[in-house]
């Protein structure tokens, strides 16, 4: 054996360890979080599965906790994510496109990207303050869904923006170079190959703002959501023409969060249950709408290969 | 220092109706061992042949880098004109002024002209849209680029961005070019599936398809045969050979023996600048300069 094989021998040991340490670490670190998201939610589910009838999708919010629905929250729910994503998804790919695709790279884009990126770190609270002077009092939108859509489009916007810049940004220069040389404008390069080749990176995107934006509580508070409404806004669609109207968007609302808070606050412990219920009802919805941008990317990565 | 060179008759250079100008019968042709020149290639001497485009003092930067010095060419017409040279040389920079691929990227300069016949327009001038340039002069790339589209879109493709809408005439064009790719027959009964599906060989042959389809006057290859293995670079070569008799080509090669299968002229090219240019039965023979002689024995560096 030559001398210094033992040594290396040694050395090599040592980074065995090292590697077997770590994983061991990591591992049990990725339990762990597992583990308490899994608390969270079978404590949530214990408490308030039972409260999942369909009476409770079916009733507005009563001071009988008993007969308490979600009926308007999570109508409001689905009304202010539907304002939200009408803001967020044309303004967000746009800009995004813009970005990447058109604008010169110079110190002035490079101010816009960089806070862009840091818009995305503002506590949405602020957003919520923007608002209320803005939207409420500037505008005069007043405390509705369009306002609350608005607010909650404007904080998933840097979310909605940087996503659309890495789902192009994924997308070949060398595919942009083929588009190019058969003499493709950059509109139709970007039209025909760059927004259909990324467009699940994009709505991946949106998806993860979305989800986020279901949560948020603090701005829909601070532009002044009622916590207790027992009335639907106008539907949307009717059966008579013009079968669309948008009165719906000047309506009050409240939205599930809020519910949570409004009945957590509450010293009966039946209203506890409720809460749990509706939390339930949130987390399923933003597990949902998680599984549902991870099966667009899986699918966008099987039916598109370079 | 200035070099222009020309192909056996100067006088040319600055006439607007060179259409049609013979070249003068060009020299006694050695006869080429194993390197195995196409001698049927360089038989046609007394063909009339005419210039498809000229180079004048191009220049190009990269911002700072001045990646193209001083070089003047011209384009036979109908022929093959390989561009051979040490990596880094500036064969793929050259290539991509003549459609102008470089506007796509900032800090990008062209100085010079490079003019196209018989129009007689310089290509880099401002006023002329890259766009109508890109549809006049097409590109096949090192890599196989095929859009994550159908065979038949992929195609197509060049068709709708000319304007074309009837299905029918699209039809007969995405055939026909097909056809004139070699891969018809590979391919007509799977048009509509997606294009990665095929090898890296076929891929190939349908981003050439893809730039005949619009029936461009220039095809500039760049390395088109490097990510390939023997059969698909030879059934590539013999495509090159066919094309010529409709379409000007300019091809980047790193492989000596592919230049002399497919070429008629060489341009010899070393740290941006354009050393030797002619024949490439000359070239490969008798070159005049040392560095040229150096390269295509492999004493180089
Ligand atoms: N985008 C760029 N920015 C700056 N310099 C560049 C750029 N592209 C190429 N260059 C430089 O320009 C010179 C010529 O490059 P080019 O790609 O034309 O070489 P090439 O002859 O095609 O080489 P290869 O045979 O390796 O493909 C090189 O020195 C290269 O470093
Ligand atoms: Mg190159």
């Amino acid at each position: 054996m030559e001398p210094g094989t033992h040594d290396l021998r040694v050395l090599i040991g040592r980074q065995r360890l090292c590697d077997v340490l770590f994983e061991g670490l990591g591992a049990f670190m990725l339990l762990m979080s597992l583990f308490i998201l899994a608390a969270l939610f079978i404590n949530l589910a214990i408490e308030g599965l039972a409260r999942l009838q369909p009476d409770f999708f079916l009733d507005f919010p009563s001071r009988r906790a008993g007969q308490a629905g979600i009926l308007s929250a999570w109508v409001g729910s689905v009304l202010v994510m539907l304002v939200t994503a009408a803001a967020a998804l044309p303004v967000g790919v746009a800009a995004g496109i813009w970005l990447e695709e058109y604008a010169p790279k110079n110190w002035l884009t490079d101010v816009v990207e960089i806070n862009v990126t840091n818009l995305a770190g503002v506590p949405s609270i602020i957003y919520g303050l923007l608002a209320l002077g803005l939207l409420v009092h500037q505008f005069r939108l007043g405390e509705s869904i369009l306002t609350a859509g608005l607010t909650l489009g404007m904080m998933i916007l840097p979310v909605v923006i940087v996503s659309t810049r890495e789902a192009i940004r994924a997308v070949p220069q060398t595919i942009r170079e083929a588009a190019y040389g058969l003499g493709a404008s950059r509109w139709r390069v970007t039209r025909d190959h760059v927004l259909p080749y990324s467009v699940a990176g994009i709505l991946t995107g949106v998806i993860i703002g979305l989800s986020r934006a279901i949560g948020e509580t603090a701005p829909i508070i601070t532009i002044g959501a009622l916590t207790f409404i027992a009335f639907l806004p106008p539907a949307p669609v009717s059966a008579v023409p013009p079968f669309i109207n948008f009165e719906w968007l000047s309506s009050p609302f409240t939205v599930l969060p809020i519910q949570m808070f409004n009945w957590i606050s509450r010293p009966d412990p039946a209203f506890q249950s409720n809460a749990a219920a509706a939390g339930l009802v949130l987390v399923i919805l933003t597990l949902f709408m998680n599984a549902m941008a991870i099966w667009l990317r899986y699918r966008a990565r099987k039916r598109i290969k370079w | 220092m200035v070099r222009h060179f020309h192909i056996d008759n100067p006088t040319m250079k600055n006439d607007s109706s060179t259409a049609g100008v013979h070249i003068p019968s060009a020299r006694a042709i050695e006869s080429v061992g194993a390197g195995g020149f196409r001698s049927d290639l360089l038989r046609s001497t007394s063909k009339s042949s005419a210039i498809k485009a000229e180079v004048r003092g191009l220049d190009f930067h990269y911002g700072g880098f001045r990646a193209l010095k001083d070089v003047s060419m011209q384009v036979q017409a109908n022929e093959v004109t390989a561009l051979i040279g040490p990596s880094g040389c500036g064969k793929s920079t050259f290539l991509r002024c003549f459609n102008r691929m470089h506007d796509l990227y900032p800090g990008s300069r062209y100085d010079g002209e490079i003019r196209l016949y018989p129009d007689d327009v310089n290509l880099l001038a401002p006023d002329i849209d890259p766009v109508e340039t890109r549809i006049r002069i097409g590109m096949v790339f090192q890599k196989p680029n095929p859009f994550p589209k159908s065979i038949f879109e992929n195609v197509a493709y060049g068709l709708r961005i000319t304007g074309e809408k009837r299905r029918q005439v699209i039809h007969e064009k995405v055939e026909k070019a097909l056809r004139d790719a070699a891969l018809w027959d590979e391919v007509k009964d799977r048009l509509h599936q997606p294009a990665t599906s095929l090898s890296g060989g076929q891929q190939q042959r349908l981003c050439i398809a893809r730039t005949l389809a619009t029936e461009p006057e220039i095809v500039l290859f760049d390395e088109p045969t490097s990510a390939l293995d023997p059969i698909a670079t030879a059934s590539i070569e013999e495509l090159i050979i066919e094309l010529k008799e409709r379409v000007t080509i300019l091809i980047v090669t790193h492989n000596m023996q592919q230049a002399g299968r497919v070429s008629r002229y060489t341009a010899f090219m070393y740290l941006g600048e354009l050393v030797e240019f002619g024949e490439t039965s000359r070239i490969f023979t008798r070159p005049a300069k040392r560095e040229t002689e150096n390269y295509i024995t492999g004493r180089f560096g």
